[in-house]
């Protein structure tokens, strides 16, 4: 039994007065318990949305979300709220972006930790407080002691991100769900809070869904990957099936994109073409077709479907030929 | 003394003082947000002189009937007699700074004065602090239809002039006490206070460590009073400060237009400064200056310490 199966997620953002906008449109993707599973696309793919729908964090009012969350056979989606919040943190752990605006500015980082713990597991305060201490120390802040009466601004963006990881953790949810960890920090923390989380995540036997535009981050860490554009799935497939042979013209576009030490120094760096747009819906074809460069006749006209449960194109990219 | 010996001791000398350093450095990061600022207010001259002020005031009014040399609504013979509408005695023995326009020692009502004025401006502030943070809390927490009702009230209250408002609430009294006066002030500072909470909380709701609080399933009310509200008090505990004086002021004038209570044994520094200040400017002036200096030290004061407590509470400013 998976874990999490998200099945048909569709997020529909409507204003009064404007055109209605599909940010996530028909997602289906399955975690199993201990799995790492990546989300991958470029800003406005629909990354975020699926990650906050699957928790229930979207906007009360001007959108719409359809389709089933099913984690351990319970649709997140059908939860009265008090019900969901009894499940966020418990069960599923979230980390965001940005390590500094994600913690309370006036609370000192302790209490941060210890009020998850108060709130699932109903400690008390001290008991908390003491629990906090080893969580601070799992996750590689050093006097942690001392680090738990301090404020979010007097610890760096490492450690920051290490803090929220142990709150994140601090329940030993089944399900941690990361929003690009690792964006807000430089290369060299990035590593290592990379080596942390799937430390920490294979020990406790969590399942991470990992959302990034990093190709580095899910070729380190994902055991499957899903490649998400204008908020659909057009290919999924394991990490290393994913790098060696990416079928989607759109995923190989991605990896072309990435910069490479072995590559002809005189060369320029592959981009693909314009950005993200919803002006060719999915339902009148294949959304990246204008961006696409293996374009061709068929692409236009009806939506793609997911061919095989794994790739999204009619003229995928060749399999290459064994010698 | 041998190569190996040498560096065994540097390094031991080392590690002593990087253990000494973590020593001294935890202790300075063991010490909470209001103790910290507590001990920063202290090294503040600016905090310390604003609290200086206040607390001088406070101990007048505490113990006016210690400190005043004589009962404030005794009429002395010694000065009525020399009383005129074109001469007010000034200083004379037993009587520092005079007489008032009714024979009264001008010192003792002064400094019973302390008393009324404080608890006037106190109180305005505090009930008008305390009922703007409500609705505040509840318009920015709520959102949606409250939010709305709640902003077209004050609304509303800010369209009207606020002494005019002050007027209007005193006037549906039954009784003008000295309470319709606090109550009428305080109402008056009530939306300026809602709107510049609502504000910061719907900034606050916004945020992204309040989605993350959300994420880790914190209860509703616990992230309105948790993490929104104390990041959202810093506009409004300004404010307060400076509310304070207007407060006092708005009592005054309210006095002064009659709409007080209407006790003229009552001494109130408003009400001495806009009713017999002003008539008989000309003949004493004394009688005006004394009890505006009195206001803008108070307010100053006021003023000093709660701009220092901004200062101090913000996590940023700690070193």
């Amino acid at each position: 039994m998976a874990l999490l199966d998200v099945r048909d997620l569709s997020v529909v953002f409507q204003r009064r007065g404007t055109r209605p906008v599909t940010a996530v449109d028909g997602v289906s993707f399955t975690v199993e318990p201990g799995q790492t599973v990546g989300l991958v696309g470029e800003s406005g793919c629909g990354k975020s949305v699926t990650s906050l729908a699957i928790m229930g964090l979207l906007p009360r009012r001007g959108n719409t979300v359809a389709g089933e969350v099913l984690f351990e056979n319970t649709d997140l989606l059908k939860l009265r709220p008090a019900e969901l919040r009894d499940r966020r943190g418990r069960d599923i752990g979230m980390i965001f972006q940005d390590p500094l605006s994600s913690l309370n500015p006036v609370i000192p980082l302790g209490l941060q930790v210890a009020e998850v713990l108060e709130r699932h597991q109903g400690r008390t305060r001290r008991e908390a407080l003491r629990e906090a201490r080893g969580l601070l120390d799992a996750v590689g802040i050093p006097d942690p002691e001392r680090r738990l009466k301090e404020f979010p601004h007097q610890l760096s963006g490492g450690m920051r991100q290490r803090a929220l990881i142990a709150i994140a953790l601090a329940c030993k949810p089944r399900l941690l769900i990361a929003d690009e960890p690792t964006t807000a920090l430089d290369v060299t923390i990035q590593a290592q809070i990379l080596t942390l989380l799937k430390e920490l995540v294979d020990n406790s036997g969590t399942a991470l869904v990992m959302i990034t535009h990093d190709l580095g981050v899910v070729a380190g860490l994902c055991d499957t990957v899903n490649v998400l554009y204008a908020g659909k799935v057009v290919e999924r497939a394991g990490r290393h099936h994913l790098f060696a042979e990416p079928r989607h013209p759109y995923t190989d576009g991605l990896l072309q994109s990435v910069p490479r030490l072995d590559a002809d120094r005189g060369g320029r760096l592959h981009q693909i073409r314009g950005s993200v747009s919803d002006n060719i819906p999915w339902s009148e074809g294949c959304a990246f077709a204008p961006r696409c460069d293996r374009v061709i006749d068929d692409c236009i006209g009806e939506t793609v479907p997911l061919l095989g449960g794994a790739l999204r194109c009619t003229n995928p990219v060749p399999k290459e030929v064994p010698v | 003394m041998s190569g190996s010996g040498g560096i065994a001791t540097l390094a031991d000398h080392k590690r002593r003082r990087v253990e000494e350093l973590i020593a001294r450095t935890s202790e300075a990061g063991g010490v909470s947000l209001i103790r910290d600022a507590g001990r920063r207010l202290l090294r503040n001259p600016t905090a310390v002189v604003g609290a200086a002020i206040i607390l001088l005031f406070l101990v007048i009014a505490i113990f006016a009937p210690l400190v005043a040399p004589h009962d404030p609504v005794q009429r002395f013979p010694e000065l009525t007699r020399d009383l005129t509408v074109d001469h007010i005695p000034g200083a004379t023995a037993g009587h520092p700074l005079g007489s008032d326009p009714l024979g009264r020692d001008f010192a003792s009502r002064m400094i019973y004065g302390a008393r009324q004025t404080l608890f006037v401006g106190v109180l305005a502030t505090l009930i008008g602090l305390l009922l703007g943070v409500l609705l505040g809390v509840i318009a920015g927490a709520v959102g949606g239809r409250v939010d709305m009702v709640v902003m077209r009230l004050t609304d509303v209250m800010l369209a009207l002039p606020s002494l005019l408002l002050a007027i209007t609430l005193v006037a549906l009294a039954s009784r003008s006490t000295q309470w319709t006066v606090i109550i009428a002030v305080a109402v008056v500072n009530v939306p300026i206070f809602a709107r510049l909470l609502r504000g910061s909380m719907l900034a606050q709701r916004e945020s992204d460590h309040v989605l993350a609080a959300r994420a880790l399933g914190v209860k509703r009310h616990d992230i309105v009073l948790r993490h929104m509200l104390p990041n959202s008090l810093t506009a409004v505990i300004v404010q307060a400060t400076l509310t304070f004086a207007v407060a006092i002021l708005d009592a005054a004038a309210l006095s002064f237009l009659g709409l007080g209570d209407p006790d003229i044994n009552r001494a109130e520094w408003g009400l001495m400064l806009g009713v017999d200040g002003v008539r008989y400017f000309e003949v004493r002036p004394e009688l005006a200056y004394f009890p505006a200096l009195a206001i803008i030290l108070v307010a100053l004061g006021f003023t000093l310490l709660g701009e220092s407590i901004r200062e101090a509470l913000d996590p940023k400013n700690r070193r």
